[in-house]
């Protein structure tokens, strides 16, 4: 059951209505290069998760679906993140493209013969007779940080010349990608810029939960089928998990963090307990929002903790100076010497050891350009913690001893 | 030749006889003639009114004139003369020839009337009298043995042609002396015309001298008036022809030569083969083949040895069976081979009177491969008379014009024939019928150029690259015939051949795969508009460029015919139109010289941008010139020879440099040797360089090398919109799929923002689309109308951001509307995560909403940033890294607004 829910997950990837026009337009687009041999290039720019790798692999979905489309458009899928540099792109686009055959066991010489050697064979095609090829770029942006540009210009150039044609499809993230290009890589790119955005509504997210939720109706057992949309449905009526899906919602509309809401829920059913409970959700979203880094705080030591505390009453005295080991156990000390208890006397090995320990943890961390010559003590530091966090995971700490706490929460050191 | 000797001679010009009258305001006297002596020889007197030759840059063609006065001042010391000038073929501008409608023959000269020329010269630079004869109109040329005397037919006043009245060439015709300078059209070729039927004689197997008058007769055939009556003046079709033949220098033989080995490249000749429309070849087709093959490689193979008088049998054994072979596939094809003839006619012949035959067939077929197969029974026909040609010149040379006339009376037969039959033949079976011998004259007249390539060693492109042909050739037929069965066995009917076949790994070009299915054809008016607007599509004409065209032509032409080097630089903004322009202005030149009328040039073309280091561009010009392959360094030094070195290479190389900035190093020696070449004494390098800055040899180059870059600059502007609009409206072409207020708007935006071409095709573009989606619509008028420009125009200068705001989650827009309060509490643009954070735990609660920690916090934070609305530090430093905004706060207030 759980993997059919997981399979529903997947294949509901379908396109939401919203879509439906710009993936019209894509589909033409795309379907034109095939079949008309036009060469187009465009930009599919959206947030994260708002679904561009999904509405291109629908699109292509739907075009693969097409008999003339078919056997007639060769695909190049670049990263990049994969291909971080044009050496390893073209190398890419030679494998995909099923030329390496032609130089047979030779190995591929220098970057300068690949590239010309690539050019050459998108030269030799013409607009009627050579297969068109789609490129599709993930990560766009990244390839615009490439040496020159040269794959880039490269390939808008041929989309541009009356050579093979080509389609190339940029997925990006990144609203300002076109001020990456440069002018005369700018200049041969078509300005086709798809931009996803969803504008979607509260209501509309709830009904996305319950569908992503329900079981389809070619689940084998009907009857649990019935049962378990029932318990959906009363679910997503719940006034407490629209309040979390709420909290969800304005916290950010990508699909893929509603996903991971769910799926954490999805796995607390198990046989005994067939059913999403509001409480499950609850938890769910606790663990979501749960902050990692106030959650390290729990692990640490007393002494840790309070070399903690020090910092941020000197964080308060100073408004954020830098602070460095030495100040820190000054600071200590002089709560130490208010409470003349002997139980946190600690030498300064140990107190500079703890404060290691917290540099690694990354709690706290050097100011940029403080040389390393500076002994470890004198060292500057900054804290990379919120004073809520320390607050907070102060409250949750177990076992804190009261004192320690009462030293927190005073406003002097 | 003898001239030569004369010229060394020293000339005394005296005054023959009294002076005639005396011109007292101008002190000067007139005389009625003078006398040339020249040492060793009589006295030459020259009266007024007779036809001199006067000296002049091109010492073999010396000015033409006629003395209409003669006078010298009061003591004798000047000797001046008024003459009336005439104009030889070669000093006409070659552009204007065209305008004549006819060949010029050699000696021909034309009456010049222009009289903004200054028409006084020194008597010292009268060479000689010369005679010349006035021929009506329309009256043949005289035979051409009398080869001291030049006509007139018409005269030229540097516009039009127009008709000489006979009373202005009213002259005494006086015996010329012995012989007149021999009038060659190309002073750097040592064989003139006169000559030419004995010096023809050693010249190699070249196919290329060939006469002319087959073609000219093929066409009257073709055009149905065939009969020996109707062809009017054989002889003297004949001598001009015979002209032009020798017309073509050994240099333009060997541009010829390296043009064709450049076509054969095994990628072209795959598509040609690829392009032949039926792949079906039975049995006894590929035996006829291989037959035929075979024979034509004994064509070939008597072919290569020298064509002396020794080896008229082989051919003409050879020959027969040949002629057999394609004369039944030939006679079925009636109707497409006289609309080849007739359309070659028609193209080329107002054009070039006179061009020798294969290569007009060359150029034709190469042609008809860029348009791929629409026509390739007409290809076939090129291909016949391509393989007609070399036959000719097997003859031996002193029963040339003889065997040229029996050759192209056949081939009138042969035509006359065809006329005949297309009656009789259905044209459905033709085409089938004819594929097996096209790719047989094809694959022969391939493998005739690789022979011809063979001997010729120094031209290393072909030697490198057909160098199993080149060994193969000489001695084995069998090692042919293996491969031309390999060839055959590739002919079969798969469509989709592999990109690499195993015959050549090494020089494998590779090419995208062929397309399963064919391309269709654009529908509807709509989809046809955006065929045409489609930036790769390349205009018949750059409009809106013909000042920088102009220039860039003369300037490329001068350097090409002065054989010197120059520097070019060219700047603009992208999208103006720069490579453009000059890969027209290199057409255009190719043209002429095709047309012979400029001397041939070589067209190297590199790109900073296609190449991933700077000194790649020696690599690639290397290869570009010579087909090696060499390390930068290498080929830097080989360059380097190249260009210092005096080498038999005859050509002009053009070079354009594209995207200049590129090609930057520090030392700045690429460009240093890109522009030092050009000024080498041999080097015959023009090179053109383009780039987008206009002050970059300023900005970049060290001072050697923006002097050695020159001071030749032009700068393309922006199109204005006026411009864009022309450039629009002549890619239309006068498809109605526009209305014009949608056209203006577009290009006054364009205008307005860049002044790019491609951006104004892109958008024009879009809007065809646009408005095919909206077609459905009823009230649409099918035309391309404003509102589909304005959303074209929306869609691709809109920036997203504020819909990108609009649509962002709660929570982004208040960490936006955080940060900018934090900004204003600061004073500052920038302020770091804790801070933002806290005024956005106040916003929250100001909200109503909970307030969110502070790793949620951080992956809004760090959305904002993934879209660049905001611009972060790198994210491991947590909460203290700085934000800065990448919107401007009106934008993001705006946005917010509005909800």
């Amino acid at each position: 059951m759980k993997k059919s829910l997981q399979e529903n997950h997947r294949e509901n990837q379908n396109v939401p209505v919203s879509y439906h026009c710009v993936c019209r337009h894509l589909l033409e687009l795309l379907r034109r290069t095939a079949i008309h041999g036009e060469s187009n290039s465009v930009l599919i720019v959206g947030p994260r998760g708002a679904g561009k790798t999904m509405l291109l692999q629908c699109v292509l979905r739907d075009l693969q679906k097409e008999e003339k489309v078919q056997k007639n458009l060769l695909q190049v899928h670049l990263s990049g993140l994969l291909q971080t540099d044009d050496r390893t792109a073209l190398k890419e686009i030679t494998r995909q493209l099923h030329l390496e055959n032609v130089v047979g066991d030779k190995v591929f010489g220098s970057f300068a013969e690949n590239l010309a050697f690539l050019l050459e064979a998108l030269k030799k095609g013409n607009r009627s007779s050579s297969c068109p090829v789609l490129f599709v770029l993930d990560e766009f942006d990244l390839f615009a940080h490439h040496k020159n540009q040269t794959l880039l210009y490269n390939l808008f150039d041929v989309s541009q010349s009356a050579q093979a044609p080509i389609a190339v499809v940029g997925v990006t993230c990144r609203l300002d990608v076109l001020e990456l290009l440069e002018k005369r890589v700018k200049s041969r790119f078509s300005h086709r810029q798809i931009h996803l955005l969803s504008s979607l509504n509260f209501t509309q997210y709830l009904e996305r939960v319950w569908t992503q939720l329900s079981l389809p109706d070619s689940f084998p057992d009907k009857k649990f089928a019935q049962e378990w949309n029932a318990g959906v449905k009363t679910l997503c009526e719940d006034k407490s998990v629209e309040e979390v899906l709420q909290r969800h919602f304005n916290s950010s509309k990508d699909f893929r963090s509603l996903h991971m809401l769910l799926m954490l829920c999805l796995s607390r059913v198990s046989v005994a307990k067939p059913t999403i409970k509001p409480a499950d959700l609850l938890e769910a979203s606790r663990m979501c929002f749960a902050d990692a880094t106030a959650n390290m705080l729990h692990g640490l030591s007393i002494l840790e903790l309070c070399l903690v505390i020090a910092i941020k009453h000197l964080n308060d005295v100073y408004e954020g100076e830098p602070f460095n080991l030495q100040m820190v156990h000054n600071e200590f000390k002089k709560f130490l010497h208010r409470k003349s208890n002997s139980m946190y006397n600690f030498e300064q090995p140990v107190v500079m050891k703890a404060f290691e320990h917290l540099q690694q943890l990354e709690l706290i961390r050097p100011v940029d350009g403080s040389s390393a010559k500076v002994q470890r003590e004198y060292q500057l530091m900054r804290l990379t913690l919120d004073h809520s966090q320390i607050m907070d995971a102060l409250q949750k700490y177990p076992q804190c001893p009261t004192d320690v706490k009462q030293w927190a929460m005073s406003a002097f050191g | 030749m003898k001239y030569f000797t004369r010229m060394k001679i020293r000339r005394v010009y005296e005054w023959s006889g009294r002076a005639r009258s005396f011109n007292r305001r101008l002190k000067t006297h007139d005389y009625d003639s003078f006398a040339i002596s020249v040492e060793g020889l009589s006295k030459i007197i020259i009266n007024t009114g007779q036809h001199i030759l006067i000296e002049g840059y091109d010492e073999d063609n010396p000015y033409v004139a006629k003395v209409t006065r003669l006078y010298g001042d009061e003591n004798g010391q000047q000797m001046k003369a008024v003459v009336q000038w005439f104009m030889r073929v070669s000093e006409l501008p070659v552009n204007k020839l065209k305008l004549l409608g006819r060949e010029p023959h050699p000696q021909e000269i034309f009456y010049y009337e222009c009289r903004n020329c200054d028409n006084e010269v020194n008597v010292e630079s009268i060479l000689r009298p010369v005679k010349v004869k006035h021929l009506d109109s329309n009256d043949p040329f005289p035979d051409s043995s009398d080869k001291d005397t030049l006509y007139v037919k018409l005269s030229w006043d540097s516009k039009v042609f127009g008709v000489v009245n006979s009373t202005v060439m009213e002259s005494p015709a006086e015996p010329a002396p012995a012989s007149s300078p021999p009038s060659c059209l190309k002073p750097s070729l040592p064989i003139s015309p006169s000559c030419s039927q004995s010096a023809a004689t050693p010249r190699g197997p070249s196919r290329r001298v060939l006469p002319t008058p087959d073609h000219a007769i093929m066409q009257k055939a073709s055009l149905g008036e065939v009969g020996c009556s109707s062809v009017g003046t054989p002889a003297n079709v004949e001598a001009e022809s015979l002209h032009s033949a020798t017309k073509l220098s050994a240099s333009k033989c060997l541009s010829a030569k390296r043009r064709n080995a450049t076509a054969r490249t095994p990628g072209v000749r795959k598509r040609l083969e690829l392009s032949s429309p039926d792949k079906s070849v039975t049995g006894e087709e590929v035996l006829s083949q291989l037959l035929n093959e075979e024979l034509e490689s004994k064509v070939t193979l008597t072919r290569r040895l020298p064509p002396s008088a020794a080896h008229p049998l082989p051919v003409t054994h050879s020959l027969t069976p040949l002629r057999k072979a394609h004369r039944p596939t030939g006679a079925r094809c009636g109707v497409p081979s006289s609309v080849f003839l007739n359309k070659l006619s028609d193209s080329d012949s107002p054009l070039s009177p006179a061009k020798d035959d294969s290569t007009r067939a060359t150029t034709v077929s190469q042609k008809k491969e860029l348009k791929t197969i629409k026509e390739p029974v007409l290809s076939v026909l090129a291909e016949v008379e391509n393989e007609k040609s070399p036959m000719v010149t097997e003859t031996p040379r002193s029963s040339k014009r003889k065997s040229a006339m029996v050759v192209s009376s056949r081939i009138k037969k042969q035509l006359n024939l065809l006329e005949n039959d297309q009656d009789l033949n259905s044209s459905g079976e033709e085409e089938d019928e004819f594929v097996p011998s096209k790719n047989d004259l094809l694959s022969s007249s391939e493998e005739e150029g690789q022979d011809e390539d063979g001997p010729n060693i120094d031209d290393q492109v072909s030697a490198k690259k057909f160098r199993y042909v080149a060994t193969g050739s000489g001695n084995s037929r069998s090692k042919r015939k293996s491969y031309s069965s390999a060839r055959t066995q590739r002919r079969t009917p798969a469509k989709k051949i592999s990109p690499g076949t195993p015959k050549t790994p090494r020089h494998a070009t590779p090419s995208i795969p062929i397309r399963s299915l064919q391309t269709q054809q654009p529908a509807n008016i709509l989809e046809e508009a955006r065929a045409r607007l489609h930036v790769s599509s390349v205009p018949e004409s750059l409009p809106c460029r013909e000042q920088e065209f102009q220039d860039i032509y003369s300037f490329v032409e001068s350097k090409i015919i002065d054989n010197t080097g120059g520097c070019m630089y060219i700047s603009g903004v992208p999208g103006t139109g720069k490579t453009a322009t000059v890969h027209e202005v290199i057409r255009c030149l190719q043209h002429a010289a095709d047309m012979d009328e400029i001397p041939s040039f070589h067209f190297i073309e590199i790109n900073g941008m296609k190449m991933t280091d700077p000194h790649q561009a020696y690599v690639q010009i290397l290869q570009k010139l010579t087909g090696q392959k060499a390390t930068p360094d290498h080929a830097a030094v080989l360059l380097e020879k190249r260009f210092s070195n005096l080498a038999p290479r005859k050509e002009t190389i053009v070079m354009l440099v594209d995207e200049l900035d590129l090609l930057w190093t520090r030392k700045q020696n690429v460009m240093y040797n890109l522009f030092d070449w050009p000024t080498r004494r041999h080097a015959r390098l023009v090179v053109l360089t383009i780039a987008n800055t206009m002050d970059l040899p300023e900005r970049i180059m060290i001072n050697r090398v923006a002097s050695r870059l020159g001071l030749t600059r032009m700068s393309f502007q922006p199109y204005s919109f006026k411009q864009l609009q022309e450039i629009i409206m002549s890619r239309l072409n006068k498809l109605k799929a526009f209305e014009e207020d949608a056209l203006q708007l577009v290009s006054r935006k364009v205008a307005a923002l860049s002044g790019d071409a491609r951006r104004c095709l892109d958008i024009c573009r879009r809007a065809t689309e646009i408005c095919e989606h909206s077609a459905a619509d009823p009230s649409s008028t099918g035309l391309v109308g404003m509102s589909h420009v304005m959303e074209a125009l929306n869609e691709m200068f809109s920036s997203a951001y504020i819909t990108a705001i609009r649509c962002a989650s709660t929570q982004e827009q208040l960490f936006l509307r955080a940060a900018i309060a934090e900004f204003r509490r600061l004073g500052l643009e920038e302020a770091t995560f804790q801070q933002v954070f806290v005024q956005h735990q106040a916003l929250c609660r100001i909200e109503g909403l909970r307030p969110i920690g502070v790793s949620e916090g951080l992956a809004v934070c760090q959305r904002l940033g993934a879209c660049r609305l905001l611009l972060l530090e790198p994210s491991h430093l947590g909460v203290l890294q700085h934000i800065r905004l990448n919107v401007s706060q009106d934008d993001i207030f705006y946005a917010l607004k509005a909800d």
